[in-house]
Formats: structure tokens, C-alpha cells, sequence
């Protein structure tokens, strides 16, 4: 059956997709990104460091890319969950429910920032409940561990602060997790478990060693996209997180911060450092994906 | 050359003379609250302009954060003219792209300002705080709404307005500093924009007081009823001057020069006077200044020129990046 001719590929014309796919990707990607790299080219490399360093901005990335981890982590467990549900149970809604995961595809993200600010914001609806409930929770956390600033950490309020933010993040993101495990779960055959069950594993090991590794490639990019969009996610935080400075402000408010002072190149620098960072996260996720499948399937 | 100046003022004089009735179209690059005195404005306009040369004018209209509009029109909007929140923005479109020449604020009378406005604050109904002046706004556990001067025209007024008044009380820059700042730590939420602030205010309920354009003060009380806030004027507050220009580069190419200058000059008229003052900017005209001067509140105004030296040097002082703003927020 396996003859050398195997290894050519079914689909003819492999120069002229692939001419067609570098000018698409050029026309889309490279040439936009590159126009950010050549701005920043004008800048001394003293001032490129003084825009990329400065106290403020430096808060900005640690608040951007730690929220968005966090935010991503939280989708990955969660839309592991929900993924799970929609695949293996039927229930009434379960239509409906799996068309609602698509909606923060959709939605305009100003929209969800107003939406999510309305419902958790102090007089909102959510809000009144919670936001005494989560000042209460911090108030507790600063008694039992007064070494730690809880508040200026974790955020004193939901809307209008850290929480916000990573409200957002996780309203944006969730989407990636679900259905990048979706296919995935659906193609994991319940016989498996039962076999595994049949051999004497426990509920627990079933999960942990046959379901998993199963699916940790997929989750680990669902994870990668969720990641990757919060990174790059504007308009429903600045509606949120109450911008203040060192505190609450997202690195893609500074960078239009600095648009809004006609600095472009400050702006750009910005931005490139975030390509960069980004670039590189996104490249060792990749890795680890490989890795964990490499690893998980021996 | 002159041959084609000759032919251009040929087809104006035709077109100015009626010989055939033309439809034009211009575009109007303006900030957040203006939307209403605009769409008020534009139909007298193009009633005036039609009886005059019997051309039809239709003004489109763009509003948008001031700086972001004028970013707008300096990366190619092809805006006929600008009526921004401040005369930095308009600056920019000099700075940045030559669009206008330098001395552009001189072309058109006070500073290019046909109507003027100020900053007041806006409490809820019975003014639970009993907050009367800037003074009352530093006290502790007063929560006050403003918009980040960084991003937005607006806050820069804010700013320079509790400045103004600190330096007048006080004396030094140094007290005024010590003033901002502490105004600026009773500020939970620091919006991108002006409209952002008034909701995060009036639709979330945040915050004892909002810092915010007279005329956007009285449109939230038109909108949401005296019932709900009221307004209260400091004793000294700043001499707001949203600047007007026409873009050369742009009516030049497009041909519209005599009509967009028209629009702008017929700003001035008692006409136009009194569309400003209905929708609650201050006018410039004194006729038009008396008719509504029960409408607006006597204070004391300063005005950039006289305390900040003008904007340029305002916005390098205060607002540029390592500025007294930024210094403000260092830990």
C-alpha cells in the first residue's frame, strides 16, 4: 500500500498555492506589521528605550500580560468544561447555548465593555450584589495577610478596576477554548473511557491519564488564541477598568494615549515591543504544544 | 498660473452670480457636544447659502474625540473644515501635516473662536455634599469624574481650570500642583472621553461630581431632567475657546474654498450667534450674549493665553509625556 508516490500531495499546483499564499499573508500581516517596525526605525535607540521603559508603561505590560494569562487560564479550565457539556450531553437549549459561545465572535467589543460595565458596575444589577461581596472578600484577605496591598492588587471594586479587566478578557476569549476543543472532544470516543473503566482506572485517573493528554494539544492552543486576543483586546477594557495610571491601564490605552499627543513613534515603539513580546509567547505556546503532543502520545 | 487663477475666479464669480445652481457638499470635522448646535447650525446655513447664490449646501457631519478627529483628518479625512475642542488639536494639523498654515488662528476674529464655553461642575439633585468651589472638591471622600487629559480635550480644560483656580487662590505653581494632585486622587474612574465620563456619572451612578463642559451640563440636565442633577458654577473657572479653521490643502483640491470660509464666517453672524447660544455655548456677539445671559451664570474666566501662555505651551508643560500631569500619578 505505501508506495513512494504516497508522499506527493493529492492537490496539484504546490508553487502557486504557496506563491498565493506568501503575497496574501504579505498583503495582510507582514506588510501592516512591517510599516509599525519601520516608524519605530526613526527613534534613537536612547528614546525607543526611554518610550518602551518608562515607569508607566513598563505597569502596563505586567498589567496586560498578566491579566490576559490569567484570563486565558480561567477560559481554559472553564471552556474545558463547557466544551465537555456540549458535546457529550443532550439537553434542551443545548442549540442555543452552543450558538451563544460564539457571540463574543460577534459582538463589537465597545458593546460588551458597555454591557459588561452596566451589569457589574456599583448600581447595576450584578454589581450591587457583588461588588460589596468582593470588597468584603478583600477586606477579609488584608486581615488574615496584611503583607500584601490585596486592594491596590487584586482591585477594590469589579467595574472600574482590575476585576473589569479581567471580566473582559474572559467574555473575550472564550469563545477560542470552546471551539478549539470542540472537534477535538467529539472525536474522543466514549469507548475509550469505557475501556479504561473496564481496566480498573478510577474516574479521576480516566481523566487525568487517558481524556487529557488526549486533549491537551487543543487546549493548549485554544488556550494560545485566548491569550493572544486578550493581549491585543481595546475596546470593551477601556470601557471597564477605569484607566488610572499604574493601576488599571492596558498597554493598547497607552499606545492610543500616545496617538492622542500626534506620537507616533512613542506609540509604535509601544506597539512593537508587544509585537515582539507576543510574537514570542506565542512561539514557546507552540513549542509546548508540540511538545505535549510528542509527549503525551509516546 | 495666472491664467488658471484668472479661470478659477471666472467660475466663482459664475457660481457666486447664479448663473447655475451647483450642490455642494462639505464636510464638517467637529468633537462630542457639538452634535446638536451643528445640525441646528448646518440648516440655517444652507437656507442662507441657498438665498444668497442659490447653491445647495449639504454639511455632513463627523464628530468624534477631538484628538481623534483631528488625527482623522490629518492621516487623509477630507475635511472642508474643523471645529475642535481645543486649539492644540488644530495645531497639530499645522505641525504634523501642514495642512493649514501656522498663523491660522489670526484668519478668523477672537482667536478663531466664535463661541466660547466653560467648565462647571455637574452634582446630583440637592447637592448632598454641599460642594460649591473647587476648594469643597479636594476635601476626603469626595469622588469626582473627569476624563484623562490625556486622551481627551475636555479633561485638559478640567485640568487647567482647577489649576487656574489654585494658582489665583494660592499664588504658586507649586501649590497649584499640590491642588491638581490632590483633585486628581479623588478621581476613581479616568474615562478616554468626555461623552465616556458623563455616563460613567450619570447612566453608573459613579462619583459625587462631574467636571464637565457647560454645555454638555445643561444638555444632561435637558436629557435626564433637573430632577435628577443640577448645576453648580465655581467662582472661577476657564475661558473654554473651541477653535474653528477651513483645512486649505483639502478645500483647495476640492474647490470649496468660498463656501467653507462662508460657513465659518457666517458663525459670527447674529444668526449664527444665536444658534450657539440655544444650544447652550457661550456667545461671542453682544447682542446675542444679552439675550441669553440668563441662561449662563456670571464668573470669573481666565483665559489660556493669559495664565498658560497659550496651548502649545500648556500641553508641553502639563500634558506631554513626564509632564506635571503625568508627574501627578509617579509613585
Amino acid at each position: 500500500m505505501s508506495s513512494p508516490r504516497a508522499s506527493r500531495s493529492v492537490l496539484p499546483g504546490f508553487g502557486l498555492s504557496l506563491g498565493f499564499t506568501l503575497i496574501y499573508l504579505s498583503l495582510i500581516v507582514l506588510i501592516p506589521l512591517s510599516a509599525a517596525f519601520i516608524k519605530t526605525a526613526g527613534m534613537s535607540w536612547a528614546d525607543f528605550v526611554a518610550a518602551v521603559t518608562s515607569p508607566r508603561v513598563l505597569a502596563s505590560y505586567r498589567l496586560s500580560f498578566g491579566v490576559s494569562l490569567i484570563a486565558a487560564m480561567v477560559n481554559g479550565f472553564f471552556g474545558l468544561i463547557l466544551a465537555w457539556v456540549l458535546v457529550r450531553y443532550t439537553f434542551p437549549g443545548r442549540r442555543v447555548v452552543d450558538a451563544l459561545v460564539d457571540l463574543p465572535f460577534a459582538l463589537p467589543t465597545a458593546v460588551a465593555g458597555i454591557a459588561l460595565t452596566a451589569i457589574y458596575s456599583k448600581n447595576g444589577w450584578a454589581g450591587q450584589w457583588l461588588e460589596p461581596l468582593w470588597a468584603r472578600g478583600i477586606h477579609q484577605l488584608s486581615v488574615l495577610v496584611p503583607a500584601v496591598d490585596w486592594e491596590n492588587w487584586l482591585g477594590g471594586k469589579l467595574a472600574f478596576d482590575r476585576p473589569g479587566i479581567f471580566l473582559a478578557l474572559t467574555f473575550v476569549g472564550l469563545p477560542f477554548v470552546v471551539r478549539t476543543l470542540q472537534p477535538v472532544l467529539a472525536d474522543l470516543e466514549p469507548e475509550l473511557e469505557e475501556a479504561a473503566a473496564t481496566l480498573g482506572a478510577n474516574r479521576w485517573q480516566t481523566m487525568t491519564r487517558v481524556i487529557l493528554p488526549e486533549l491537551m494539544p487543543a487546549l493548549i492552543t485554544g488556550f494560545a488564541l485566548a491569550f493572544a486576543r486578550a493581549l491585543g483586546e481595546y475596546g470593551s477594557v477601556v470601557f471597564i477598568a477605569g484607566n488610572m495610571p499604574q493601576h488599571s491601564e492596558i498597554t493598547p490605552l497607552l499606545i492610543i494615549t500616545k496617538l492622542e499627543q500626534y506620537d507616533y513613534r512613542g506609540a509604535t515603539a509601544i506597539a512593537v515591543v508587544m509585537l515582539v513580546a507576543s510574537f514570542v509567547l506565542l512561539l514557546l505556546i507552540n513549542l509546548l504544544q508540540k511538545w505535549s503532543r510528542r509527549y503525551y502520545r509516546i | 498660473m495666472k491664467s488658471k487663477a484668472v479661470l478659477i475666479s471666472l467660475l466663482a464669480l459664475a457660481a457666486v452670480s447664479g448663473a447655475a445652481a451647483k450642490s455642494i457638499e462639505l464636510l464638517n470635522v467637529s468633537y462630542d457636544p457639538t452634535r446638536e448646535l451643528y445640525v441646528d447650525y448646518n440648516k440655517a446655513f444652507a437656507a442662507y447659502w441657498k438665498a444668497k447664490t442659490g447653491d445647495d449646501v449639504t454639511v455632513k457631519q463627523s464628530h468624534g474625540g477631538s484628538g481623534k478627529q483631528a488625527r482623522g483628518v490629518i492621516d487623509g479625512l477630507q475635511a472642508d473644515v474643523v471645529t475642535l475642542a481645543l486649539a492644540a488639536d488644530v495645531d497639530a494639523l499645522y505641525d504634523v501635516a501642514k495642512l493649514i498654515p501656522q498663523d491660522w488662528q489670526k484668519r478668523l476674529p477672537q482667536n478663531s473662536t466664535p463661541y466660547t464655553s466653560t467648565i462647571v461642575f455637574l452634582v446630583r439633585k440637592g447637592n448632598p455634599l454641599g460642594l460649591k468651589d473647587w476648594d469643597d472638591l479636594v476635601k476626603p471622600g469626595v469622588s469626582i469624574i473627569t476624563p484623562n487629559p490625556k486622551t481627551s480635550g475636555g479633561a485638559r480644560w478640567n485640568y487647567l481650570a482647577a489649576w487656574a483656580y489654585a494658582k489665583h487662590k494660592q499664588g504658586s505653581d507649586d501649590a497649584a500642583k499640590a491642588f491638581v494632585a490632590a483633585l486628581y486622587k479623588n478621581v476613581p474612574v479616568l474615562d478616554s472621553g468626555a461623552r465616556g465620563a458623563t455616563t460613567t456619572f450619570v447612566q453608573r451612578g459613579i462619583g459625587d461630581v462631574l467636571l464637565a463642559w457647560e454645555n454638555e451640563a445643561f444638555l444632561a440636565l435637558k436629557e435626564f431632567g433637573t430632577d435628577k442633577f443640577e448645576i453648580v458654577v465655581p467662582s472661577l473657572s476657564i475661558l473654554a475657546e473651541p477653535p474653528v479653521s477651513i483645512v486649505d490643502k483639502v478645500v483647495k483640491k476640492k474647490g470649496t474654498e468660498t463656501v467653507a470660509r462662508a460657513y465659518l464666517e457666517y458663525l459670527y453672524s447674529a444668526e449664527g450667534q444665536d444658534i450657539a447660544g440655544r444650544n447652550f455655548y457661550r456667545p461671542r456677539d453682544p447682542a446675542a450674549a444679552a439675550k441669553y445671559a440668563s441662561v449662563f451664570p456670571q464668573l470669573q474666566l481666565v483665559t489660556i493665553d493669559a495664565e498658560f501662555g497659550g496651548w502649545a505651551k500648556a500641553q508641553k508643560t502639563h500634558f506631554a509625556d513626564g509632564g506635571v500631569f503625568d508627574q501627578i500619578y509617579q509613585k
